[in-house]
């Protein structure tokens, strides 16, 4: 019984990592076909406004939803600079968002440092399957279901989601009956960033933050997204759920590496049978 | 950088020189002698500049110390700096333009390994001298190289009695970089560990851009060590302390660092989640001592800067001013003269006395174990004095084999 | 006559070139080979070296995707596959020859592999980009992962994430006792991107490469008129992968190290830089986009600016929104314009003859 809680918390641990990194991520796939190369970076910001927030006296829970509402902001300002003008271009928005993450990491770095800040979390620890876990890992699984439970709350329930997956489905039909689309992205893409933030702030008690830390996320964030497809929470959820079990528990039977590894060669083969992700099929839903 | 008494000079070359300020060279009556030029390669930028910024300073610190003191053989002594940006191909490019475009008498720097295995070659291959101020995993035997760092001969002759005997650490997990100073350093600690009558219980290398150890620490908890071994490097594998202080604690475990504070952890992790690492390093900032203190003064007030320097920034002070001696004792700065007097060459520095070995290029130096306290700082246990790097000692003779350009792995 | 040069600049074309072309490439090829020479100094030859063996790598991912239409983001793979080769071989063997050789074969049959699985897929778009980098950061991993000393392929160990040092220099064919120094070097690196440039141009002005860039156009439009589209984009994938390859070998001959950084996220997207900037649809673009990304960064190296990465980043930016073209286009455009305005031409009128 005792192997089996650990396994279903390794796997769980890892599921919830891949949902806080690319959840936010998989939306602004969803909704507009940009793939943000700087997600990772945005996770980065996240982690050192949480880091920052915290600095000025502010406990943990308070700082972490600041640190969301903070790169939403910055998500925002990003989208009407660059990302605006490249809608269409999938592969200029890779580039120039590319272009953005490198710009991050040197603001950054020129600004705090190349060192990496911590905080310690009070949250204590855990007993789990005879192993003792960090306090703050069922917190980090509890901030990924809160996430995936706002985002289809807000998505399914509110007018706003509705008219946002209106404008997902059929953006011409959506300007046809009225939308402002253009605003409509504007707040997609920065839903999706304070996804991110707030994921990325999260992280900060086990991972820490540093200026490079980025690119430690942004290839798996990629490739769940990716595999995901179209859909952003039923992709997300899929997408997560294959890839965060297969890692957690290659990971925990061999080593870290494996596991990421095979994740890879899975990825792979996912591509080849659904070329256009999990969801790439489907029509309705989230 | 702030660097508040140097002037910089753009090359033709294009290469960033420190020079002394005018009025220093004209009081020191240098301004007018032809200069000695000394090359600095390090990692400005990119994921590996933890390590090398407080070495850059450190070293322009010694070239502007011994400038004002009235030069090298009465001539000025330059230092041309490189940021090589993390990458093998630029470091490539540097030494060669080092060597055959600004004619620099030594090359210093380097960081990782690969680094270092990039530009001896070339330093081979146009008669240079290369000083590596780095902790490396020794056993590289070669007449154009020196090394000022530790090796795991000396820190482990001094780190595992310690833990092992007076901690009671007898059965040990060891965690270790993914990479040749990981595999090379855990092969050492197992000989050390085993020698000492303990029981390596296993060895886990993990890649450098892993941070995520929740299943490396389930199964550290399923073995039950007394101590885990960590020769582990970067800032992803930071995370492994925070989440052991998650986890296991140090009241359950001890926890021995052979790079730990190398990247300034003690500094950038919690109070909590450092407090109790056990090390071992030739120099830490609050070592006690009135050359430590001296030293670390002296930093402060050059660099304007007032957080940790360590082991890592002083090598650079000691690499300097230890060629600098070799050049003194040689009577010229040709690389070749310089590498004849190599031998027995000796200086004190900030972590006591350094010298020389003749027989594999590489330095005799106290060595301090050490245990962090609560503050963020450490606290002295043991000083050994005067280690020899007794692993490379047992594969190179130059002395004998002057042709030598290898380096040597440890069996088991 | 020059902007017949230019127009060729600018846009894609599948006509043969030209004899104001031809002469051109004599003309370069003299500059580089006779004149500058006497002027550099050898660590100037080796920094131009690099520059001219990383362009080889930017041709073949700019023939891939500016004539083919494909956008791989993982030429790098054959990148470093051909280095290791070399290297491995090289070191196995003593000889330099069929290792070079090697070098440039054995990417082109992985791409071969590669390719039959992307193209034959019906992979499209995004996905087939993705699928190549990750094929190229599985590469990264697997190999930063053989550290360890059972990682041998003969006597030589893999070295992980160090890479393998010591890698030995080319020997001249003829004379296996003299080795290629460091201009050596720089000559053949010339003379290989100027063959590969030649090459490349005569094959785009064949009936394949006609083909080829009418698949990049529409092609359903290809498949409808009996043309199997699959067949030429594989074609290009493996050509592609043999130039990458051969950048790869050349590297190892240069730099004499290999390393996993070859496979990396980090080289991937400097050549994803070198051809955006350069310009995708065109052979010269990413050449000069490799020039000058890599005197940016060398240079700012001894800057002390410490910033290079932000430097790098504002770049990026720029090419993509201000030179949607690429640089080389784009200043080929501005150039045509103005002679057209001196010639007081219609700047309306397309230059169609």
């Amino acid at each position: 019984m005792d192997t089996v809680f650990t396994y279903l918390y390794q796997v769980g641990f890892a599921v919830s990592i891949l949902v806080l990194i690319s959840l936010g991520l998989a939306l602004i796939f969803g909704m507009m076909k940009v793939i943000n190369l700087a997600q990772g970076e945005f996770l980065m910001l996240g982690a050192y406004f949480c880091v920052l927030t915290s600095s000025m006296g502010a406990p943990l829970w308070i700082a972490i939803p600041v640190a969301g509402v903070l790169v939403g902001l910055f998500g925002v300002v990003v989208e009407r600079t660059v990302i605006q003008w490249l809608y269409g271009r999938v592969l200029d928005t890779l580039l120039a968002t590319w272009g953005v993450s490198l710009l991050m990491i040197g603001i950054v770095t020129t600004v705090a440092g190349p060192q990496s800040h911590s905080i310690s979390s009070s949250v204590g620890r855990v007993v789990v399957g005879g192993f003792v876990v960090p306090g703050w890992s069922m917190v980090i699984i509890a901030g990924a279901v809160l996430m995936l439970l706002a985002t289809y709350l807000i998505l399914r329930f509110t007018n706003l989601g509705l008219i946002v997956r209106g404008t997902m489905q059929n953006p011409q039909m959506a300007r046809a009956l009225g939308t402002n689309t253009s605003m409509i992205y504007m707040l997609t893409f920065g839903f999706g960033s304070a996804l991110t933030g707030l994921g990325g702030a999260l992280l900060v008690p086990l991972f820490g933050a540093s200026p490079t830390m980025g690119g430690l996320y942004i290839g798996k964030a990629f490739i769940a997204v990716i595999s995901g497809g179209p859909l952003p929470l039923i992709g997300t959820m899929s997408a997560s759920g294959l890839y965060g079990s297969i890692d957690g528990v290659m990971s925990y039977l061999f080593s870290p590496v494996l596991g990421e590894i095979i994740v890879l060669l899975v990825a792979i083969v996912m591509l080849r049978l659904l070329p256009s992700g999990i969801t790439g099929g489907m029509r309705k839903g989230i | 950088m702030k660097l508040t008494r140097r002037q910089f000079t753009k090359l033709s070359g294009g290469g960033l020189a420190f020079a002394s300020l005018q009025g220093t060279l004209t009081s020191a009556g240098l301004a007018n002698e032809a200069p000695i030029k000394v090359a600095n390669i390090l990692d400005q930028t990119g994921g590996l500049n933890i390590y090398s910024l407080k070495q850059m300073k450190a070293v322009a610190m010694a070239v502007d110390e011994i400038n004002t003191a009235g030069g090298l053989l009465g001539r000025p002594l330059e230092l041309i700096f490189y940021d090589a940006q993390s990458s093998n191909q630029l470091y490539s490019q540097y030494a060669t333009q080092a060597l055959l475009r600004d004619e620099v008498h030594a090359i210093h720097g380097g960081v990782t390994s690969s680094s270092r295995e990039v530009i001896r070659p070339i330093v081979q291959r146009f008669g240079g001298l290369y000083v590596y101020n780095s902790l490396y995993e020794g056993g590289v035997c070669d007449r154009r190289h020196v090394s000022t760092g530790m090796v795991p001969g000396q820190q482990l002759d001094a780190l595992c009695p310690y833990v092992i005997n007076e901690r009671g650490g007898k059965r040990g997990y060891i965690l270790a970089a993914d990479y040749n100073y990981g595999h090379i350093t855990s092969r050492w600690l197992q000989k050390y560990i085993r020698d000492l009558g303990g029981e390596d219980l296993a060895v886990e290398f993990i890649p450098l851009d892993v941070s995520n150890f929740s299943s490396v620490l389930a199964r550290i908890q399923d073995a039950k060590p007394d101590v885990v071994w960590s020769a582990l490097v970067g800032a992803a594998h930071m995370s492994f302390y925070r989440q052991f202080h998650s986890t296991i604690g140090k009241d359950e475990m001890m926890i021995a660092g052979t790079t730990y504070s190398i990247g300034r952890e003690q500094v950038e992790l919690s109070p909590e989640e450092g407090e109790g690492i056990i090390l071992a390093t030739s120099f830490y900032d609050s070592l006690g001592t009135e050359a430590a203190d001296d030293f670390v003064s002296r930093f402060h007030e050059y660099s304007g800067e007032t957080d940790y320097i360590g082991e890592y920034g002083e090598g650079g002070y000691r690499g300097l001013m230890l060629w600098a001696e070799a050049v003194r004792r040689a009577g010229s700065p040709e690389p070749d003269a310089v590498i004849e007097a190599l031998g027995d060459t000796s200086f004190r520095g900030a972590g006591g006395l350094y010298t020389i070995d003749g027989q594999t290029n590489h330095t005799t130096m106290n060595i301090h174990v050490a245990v962090q306290n609560d503050k963020q700082d450490f606290e002295a246990i043991q000083t050994f004095d005067q280690m020899d790097p007794v692993d490379t000692q047992l594969v190179c003779n130059l002395h004998e084999n002057p042709d030598d350009t290898t380096q040597y792995e440890v069996e088991l | 006559m020059l902007w017949f040069l230019f127009r060729d600049f600018r846009r894609p074309s599948g006509e043969r070139p030209t004899v104001v072309w031809w002469l051109f490439v004599v003309a370069v090829a003299g500059v580089l080979l006779v004149w500058l020479p006497g002027t550099l100094g050898l660590a100037e030859m080796l920094d131009l070296s690099v520059v001219f063996v990383l362009a080889l790598l930017a041709l073949s991912m700019s023939f891939l995707w500016g004539y083919s239409g494909m956008l791989s983001f993982g030429q790098t793979a054959y990148f470093g596959l051909g280095g290791y080769v070399y290297a491995v071989s090289a070191m196995n063997l003593g000889t330099t020859t069929v290792p070079f050789l090697l070098g440039v074969l054995l990417p082109m049959a992985f791409a071969l592999v590669v390719g039959y699985f992307i193209v034959y897929g019906r992979l499209s778009d995004v996905y087939f980009s993705v699928m190549t980098l990750v094929i190229t950061l599985v590469l990264n991993k697997a190999v930063r992962a053989t550290s360890g000393s059972q990682y041998v392929v003969g006597d030589v160990r893999l070295g992980g994430q160090n890479g393998i040092p010591g890698v030995p220099p080319l020997q001249v064919p003829w004379d296996p006792a003299t080795a290629l120094f460091i201009d050596d070097v720089y000559y053949l690196s010339v003379i290989l991107v100027l063959v590969a440039y030649v090459g490349l141009r005569l094959a785009l002005a064949s009936r394949f490469g006609r083909v080829l860039v009418g698949v990049r156009e529409n092609e359903k439009r290809l498949a409808l008129l009996g043309y199997d589209p699959r067949r030429y984009k594989l074609g290009a994938f493996v050509i592609a992968g043999g130039l990458a390859g051969l950048s790869g070998t050349m590297f190892a001959v240069w730099g004499n190290f290999v390393a996993p950084e070859m496979f990396g996220l980090q080289r991937a997207a400097e050549v994803i830089i070198w051809v955006i900037v350069g310009g995708k649809a065109t052979l010269i673009g990413p050449i000069v986009g490799v020039g000058l990304i890599q005197y940016l960064t060398t240079w700012l190296g001894t800057q002390g600016v410490g910033q290079v990465t932000l430097v790098l980043g504002i770049v990026l930016i720029a090419a993509v929104l201000l030179f949607r073209e690429g640089l080389v286009p784009t200043l080929g455009t501005l150039l045509l314009r103005l002679t057209r305005l001196r010639r007081g031409d219609d700047p309306n009128k397309r230059d169609e003859p």
